[in-house]
């Protein structure tokens, strides 16, 4: 707990005004992310009880949930071994080669969802099912629990394991009770973005022949053109994201260590010897299968298909456009991610921590009804901008930015507490407190919030086929234009090119949460 | 499409913007944007996408000649959308496999106990429920029933009808109902050398043996409805109709005189078209499907 500093000279009154602003900035963002929540609350009105009996005395409701549940709980805990494994073996032991491990974890981050699904199907018919689920999905998503916990582990130094280990404990213990604990907030942040996603998920699960709660909500869509029972549907999800909000609000909070310092010269590296092999083997498996699969899939359309063409012009306009598009709406998340971690880190009051995490609740919805909802307002109140360039960054922004919140809330949790006050009680303004001290120390996680938006966004396709102004391409609706008449071979390039697009992303990523050094060392 | 769109545009100067998606959801899109949708045709591959905007009186009346280029039966019965093309639902088989060298003759006889772990479908294609619906009409809403829950107990339910197809061809399942031109779409792609499937049709009458158009309808918010009409009118005059027949797409023409692609078979002999009015909304469809536990 932080203890409010007491005011000297000028600084109650532009405390004050700090006050008034943060919230506001913060609630502004929080109702606009809200708003598909909204557009499924108004429409599962309009469905009315008997539809509602109809659709919950369903045989398989009961099924799909306890599907849904069931992978969710798989999967995440799967990528939070995977995630805090791997980051623990780069960041703690003597394993060669880092820097590349590092880069080559985080890309998987980087191959598009429907590259990945159907490289899986077509190469391996037999990964399909509950476990093919687990199997791809933990492989797509747990770069989402490494790179934050890689992250807080670089960020730290190795003091505290250094003195477990001086106590006597053996690596194993001080992994456990020392360097886990200090990872937590990155864990439970990570491990809430892989299980939201898992909620709304639906493409890959269809093609993997996987039926969850999301499949019940897509046919309501697609078959029923029924946007009432769908929403009616979706609130099953609603309930289940508050619910997983609930626990990380359970888990995640003791979790606010401020050890800070960075991981210099000093750091003792625990020595892996003849558990190197193992590791090795280990990270191998986990890059090989993530990344080798899609890889030698689109190695192979790309010679295989008889459609391939070398791309026209077209590819280069849809490249740019889909690079402005990812950057743009990583831009947009980025800043608007900012004023709600620092109200929730700067006021930890209740309100404060329930706005930061209403802020995710729509990450759980699937992306059709998401995509609607835009259409849905942007159509009755903002008619100008429908099908226009802003209104599509818009659409990503509420998709994604759940993501860049995580980064920004990772990193927030290792600034020493009391860094703003010392720094206002010196006379400084609370906006250049924010710009010369806070947004400094944070670096990092802006730096990973941007890159993740920016490299899930390139690869979106829902909403961009709804949202886009019209005549607008980018690789993904190239890709799926080609797909959608079997044209593998004429739709490799284009999946090709998001994928090595996402390198530069992945490189800034991994180089962002390695760079440590513009750190405040505290002492 | 696109090249219908050209085509359109150099003929009349009309300049032609294009938004492509899924079906149902461009026809999502509409319903949510009601009266304030900026569209001004709406082109789908199946009648149901249209059925339910014109149950929401979102769909102006098509002039009266370009419904005459195409049989009566092609469009909706009130006249509010259009016919353009045609494909066949057909059974594709596996070369060599007892489903390829006895074929079904019809759809019903793939519920029998024989077909079991053979069997590939796509239930949650917008292609399939059609198929249901014609079921339903012809054998009545409980024998539907049963023909689904003997579908459900023989056949590995697939996501689409491009998977369902590679899986006939890779034979991980004997065979499966899709529309005809999956399987020539799926030959160009991997040509003749690696195409190890064959195609068979329903014996004309059965309600497998359906014929399915897509069609064009005109929004009635639309502030440009004489151009959207000399566009519904192009998609049913002979030069698109030949574009239609020409292209990888595998589509039937519709409007007499024009030939289909060779290789084609001729569609009056492979089965008939199914009755838009009958097809409706293909809610009744979608409901057996998810009562049965085909479809969640």
């Amino acid at each position: 707990m932080r203890n409010p500093l007491p005011a000297l000279g000028p600084a109650p009154l532009s405390r004050c005004r700090a006050v008034g602003v943060l919230p506001l900035l913060a609630f502004a963002v929080v109702a606009v992310l809200a708003l598909p929540l909204v557009f499924v609350g108004m429409q599962a009105a309009q469905a009315g009880w008997a539809e509602a009996g109809r659709l919950f005395s369903r045989p398989l409701v009961g099924t799909l949930v306890w599907h849904t549940v069931e992978l969710t709980a798989a999967v995440t805990s799967a990528c939070v071994v995977i995630g805090f494994g791997a980051a623990y073996l780069l960041e703690r032991t003597d394993l060669p080669g880092r820097r590349w491990w590092m880069v080559l974890l985080a890309l998987p981050l980087a191959v598009p969802e429907f590259v990945r699904g159907y490289s899986w199907v077509s190469l391996f018919p037999a990964v399909h099912g509950y476990w093919g689920a687990v199997l791809v999905m933990t492989c797509s998503l747990y770069p989402l629990v490494f790179l934050p916990v890689a992250a807080t582990l670089r960020g730290r130094h190795t003091a505290a394991e250094e003195v477990s280990r001086s106590l006597g404990h053996g690596p194993w213990f001080t992994m456990w009770r020392v360097t886990l604990p200090l990872c937590r907030p990155a864990l439970t942040g990570g491990a809430l973005l892989v299980s939201l996603y898992l909620l709304g998920e639906y493409g890959a699960f269809a093609m993997l022949r996987y039926t969850t709660f999301a499949t019940a909500i897509y046919t309501e869509f697609q078959l029923g053109f029924d946007a009432a029972s769908a929403s009616l549907l979706a609130l099953v999800l609603v309930g289940l994201a508050l619910l997983l909000l609930g626990l990380d609000a359970a888990t995640g909070r003791r979790g606010r260590i401020a050890v800070t310092g960075r991981a210099g010269n000093g750091s003792r590296l625990a020595r892996l010897g003849r558990w190197r092999i193992a590791a090795l083997a280990g990270l191998i498996g986990v890059v090989g299968i993530s990344l080798g699969v899609p890889c030698y899939a689109l190695g192979y359309w790309l010679i295989k298909g008889s459609s391939t063409t070398l791309p026209s012009a077209s590819v280069f306009g849809a490249t740019l456009t889909t690079l402005g598009y990812a950057f743009a709406a990583a831009l947009v998340s980025t800043v608007a991610a900012v004023p709600v971690a620092l109200y929730a880190w700067r006021r930890d009051t209740r309100l404060a921590r329930a706005a930061e995490r209403a802020a995710y609740v729509t990450r759980a919805l699937p992306g059709i009804a998401v995509a609607l909802s835009v259409v849905f307002f942007a159509i009755r109140y903002a008619q100008p901008l429908y099908q226009q360039p802003p209104l599509l960054v818009a659409g990503y922004v509420i998709l994604y930015f759940p993501l860049a919140l995580t980064a920004i809330r990772g990193a927030l949790a290792q600034v020493p507490p009391g860094v703003e006050e010392v720094a206002r009680s010196l006379g400084t303004r609370p906006t250049a407190v924010l710009l010369r001290v806070t947004l400094p120390l944070i670096r990092p996680g802006l730096g990973a919030a941007l890159a993740m938006v920016a490299l899930t966004a390139s690869t979106e396709l829902t909403a961009t086929l709804l949202l886009r102004p019209t005549g607008t391409d980018t690789l993904a609706t190239r890709f799926w234009a080609y797909t959608s008449g079997l044209a593998y071979g004429a739709a490799a390039p284009y999946a090709a090119l998001m994928t090595a697009m996402s390198v530069p992303s992945v490189l800034l990523l991994t180089r962002r949460t390695l760079g440590a050094d513009h750190r405040v060392e505290t002492s | 499409m696109k090249v219908l769109a050209a085509d359109f545009e150099k003929r009349t100067g009309v300049k032609v913007n294009l938004r492509s998606g899924d079906e149902a959801e461009l026809a999502n899109q509409i319903l949510q944007e009601g009266s304030a949708s900026p569209a001004d045709v709406f082109y789908a591959e199946n009648p149901p996408a249209l059925s339910v905007l014109d149950e929401k009186g979102l769909l102006a009346p098509v002039a009266a000649d370009t419904l005459k280029a195409v049989p009566a039966s092609d469009s909706s019965a009130n006249g509010d959308w259009v016919g353009v093309s045609a494909r066949a639902a057909a059974f594709v088989a596996t070369s060599g496999t007892p489903a390829d060298t006895a074929p079904p003759a019809s759809v019903l006889d793939l519920a029998k106990p024989e077909w079991k772990g053979r069997l590939g479908i796509a239930p949650s294609e917008t292609d399939f429920a059609p198929v249901v619906t014609r079921v339903i009409h012809s054998a009545g809403a409980d024998a539907a029933k049963a023909w689904l829950l003997g579908l459900k107990a023989n056949a590995k339910v697939y996501n689409s009808n491009e998977d369902l197809s590679a899986a006939v061809n890779s034979g991980e399942v004997q065979g499966g109902v899709i529309d005809h031109y999956y399987w020539f779409r799926l030959r160009d792609e991997k040509g003749a050398g690696d195409t190890h499937s064959v195609l068979h049709y329903f014996t004309k009458g059965d309600p497998g043996a359906l014929v399915d158009v897509s069609g064009a309808g005109i929004l009635k918010s639309s502030k440009h409805q004489q151009a959207a009409q000399a566009l519904l009118a192009y998609l049913d005059s002979t030069p698109a109709q030949q574009l239609i027949a020409s292209s990888q797409s595998y589509e039937y023409p519709l409007v007499a005189g024009v030939q289909g692609r060779s290789g084609l078979v001729a569609l009056g002999t492979v089965g008939t078209v199914a009755d838009a009015t009958q097809l409706g909304d293909g809610k009744q469809a979608l409901q057996l499907l998810q009562d049965t536990g085909l479809l969640q």
